[in-house]
């Protein structure tokens, strides 16, 4: 990785972290659970490097492959879940 | 990598950003999380597609097995038990982590050792598996001590600082070891080992009062490990989605610990629950006189009532009267009689749990007030129903500097005209603190299970 492309991706970190609290910090507390669950099921996202890892190799793939397995059950419950809490949070009445 | 893989990549974070704006409005929020769903979506087949599925019987085994388990589970758990599987769940992301990490560098160690590599690269495997240990076994503590598998007090012992900090020493130079030469296969599993220490260390001294916080902090833990993955790979979807949790996670931590007047390096280091047990405010728990009050005398005082106000706790969901809490409302209200509850944000056992259990029992979030915003008109309210809440309510907060949980912010259910506590006996709340509310004038004891005392009120109010 060259030295410029760390920076970049520096650069991403930070506009995100910033980002990110911007956008949390609004969040209601009545939705604060759905939102630890959703958010818990986007750092899921690992699930995309897992993909990434399982290519040819022995340990490197089955490490992949357990790794793929995981982070698919956090983000396929973590979704789940939030939908199904939020689904209770309709409008009444 | 390919334009359109980071074409994709540009519009799954756009629709992550979407996603969780939308979750600010609780009328938006269900499709916030099916646009963030959406996005996930497409990150992975993008990355399907351009892995160019060298293994896809593996791929779609693994996405399979690892849908139904997650479906299963999801579908499963009950709202009490919310806390135990978002730790356990975030552990999942966090042991992810630590594998993509520790394959990545298995592949450039051992299998293709003529791949370039660079510190960067080093540098954030060794961070990715730190961090993504210690998410991984600090949330399975978490869980054991949530689901009551191993003890909830914290668990504090001589050394212990001492301790992590050899362990962290230890990783350290592990890490050097590694970064000198990637063939230092031996001090890349003591690394991994040392990680999965760190994070039981981590969580054990944590008492169950502080709950809330572990399971916020794991949370930002998980994406922090996402996102050191990001730069492992060189991957931009990794780095901002993980670092939209991390910061989502940081910030509900400061939250709770605010909500309880503490720091996060006080509730680190630990020792809450345990260490306060007998001490602060238990004083003059001897000489306190109680009040009891029986289900007819309670039901009439509500009749009279013109405005009521209910603090629920987690003592409220374990025995599950969130139900007949809800009908009583009804009751009360049909006759005209005005009912809101009143939220600390540290009821129940994660951030906002309360709210979501009472959703489940269909009381309309707009009866859910905040504490900051409904602190005031205790003094204003004729009843107030404490179900299963304890330490929230605790006056010592305010009047007693010996008290551990001086200062934290309480909601004031003592300055209103009558307090009638529902609750199972005399014992202390999870913290272990003596509440000397009980001792109020103004404060009536209703002994009993909440579900079936409240369901004899309720009956009791249906009668008169």
């Amino acid at each position: 990785m060259s030295v410029e492309n760390f920076i970049f991706l520096l650069y991403i970190l930070v506009l995100a972290s910033y980002c990110g609290f911007e956008l949390i910090a609004k969040v209601p507390p009545t939705l604060h659970t759905p939102l630890m669950s959703g958010s818990n099921a986007i750092s899921g996202i690992t699930i995309v490097g897992a993909i990434l890892c399982i290519q040819e190799g022995a340990w490197s793939k089955y490490l992949g492959m357990a790794a793929l397995v995981f982070a698919t059950i956090n983000v396929v419950g973590g979704y789940a879940v939030t939908d199904r809490m939020l689904q209770m949070f309709k409008k009444k009445k | 990598m390919n334009i359109f893989i980071q074409l994709t990549y540009l519009a799954a974070t756009i629709l992550f950003i979407v996603g969780i704006k939308k979750l600010n409005k609780t009328q938006e929020a269900r499709r916030g999380n099916t646009i963030s769903a959406i996005a996930m979506l497409l990150a992975v087949l993008a990355t399907l597609v351009h892995s160019k599925l060298l293994n896809p019987v593996e791929i779609f085994g693994c996405l399979l097995i690892g849908s139904a388990i997650g479906l299963i589970w999801a579908r499963k758990v009950e709202m009490t038990q919310m806390p135990e599987m978002v730790a356990i769940f975030n552990g999942f992301g966090g042991i992810a982590s630590l594998l993509v990490a520790t394959s990545d560098y298995w592949t450039r160690a051992v299998e293709q050792p003529g791949l370039s590599t660079d510190m960067v690269i080093i540098v954030s495997i060794l961070l990715s598996v730190l961090i993504g240990g210690i998410t991984f076994s600090g949330s399975l503590t978490a869980y054991g001590k949530l689901s009551g598998k191993i003890n909830g007090n914290a668990i504090v012992f001589k050394g212990q600082h001492f301790l992590n900090l050899v362990f962290l020493l230890a990783a350290v130079t592990c890490g050097i070891l590694v970064s000198i030469s990637m063939d230092s296969i031996y001090a890349m599993m003591i690394m991994i080992a040392i990680s999965l220490i760190l994070g039981i260390l981590v969580v054990i001294p944590i008492g169950g009062a502080d709950m809330p916080v572990v399971i916020s902090l794991l949370n930002s833990y998980s994406g922090m490990a996402a996102c050191t993955t990001g730069f492992v790979l060189n991957n931009s979807v990794l780095i901002v989605t993980g670092a939209l949790v991390g910061a989502s996670g940081i910030i509900l931590t400061q939250i709770m610990c605010k909500a309880m007047n503490r720091s996060l390096i006080s509730v680190l280091l630990g020792g809450f629950g345990a260490t306060s047990g007998g001490t602060g405010g238990s004083g003059n728990a001897g000489d306190m006189v109680i009040k009891e009050v029986g289900v007819e005398e309670a039901a009439m005082i509500f009749d009279s009532a013109s405005s009521v106000l209910i603090v629920p706790g987690y003592g409220m969901a374990v025995a599950q009267a969130q139900h007949i809490v809800r009908e009583m409302m009804d009751l009360l209200e049909a006759r005209g009689i005005g009912v809101r509850f009143a939220i600390h944000p540290v009821a129940g056992r994660m951030p906002g749990h309360m709210n979501v259990l009472l959703a489940e029992s269909n009381v309309p979030y707009d009866k859910l007030i905040e504490m900051e915003q409904i602190n005031d008109d205790f003094a204003n309210t004729d009843v107030v129903l404490v179900v299963g809440a304890n330490d929230v309510v605790n006056p010592a907060a305010r009047t007693n500097p010996a008290s551990p949980i001086y200062e934290m912010p309480i909601l004031n259910v003592d300055k209103a005209r009558t307090v009638i506590v529902s609750k199972r006996s005399m014992a202390a709340g999870y913290a272990g603190i003596e509440n000397e509310l009980f001792g109020y004038p103004n404060c009536l004891m209703l002994f009993g299970d909440a579900k079936a005392t409240l369901t004899k009120l309720v009956g009791e109010l249906k009668e008169q």
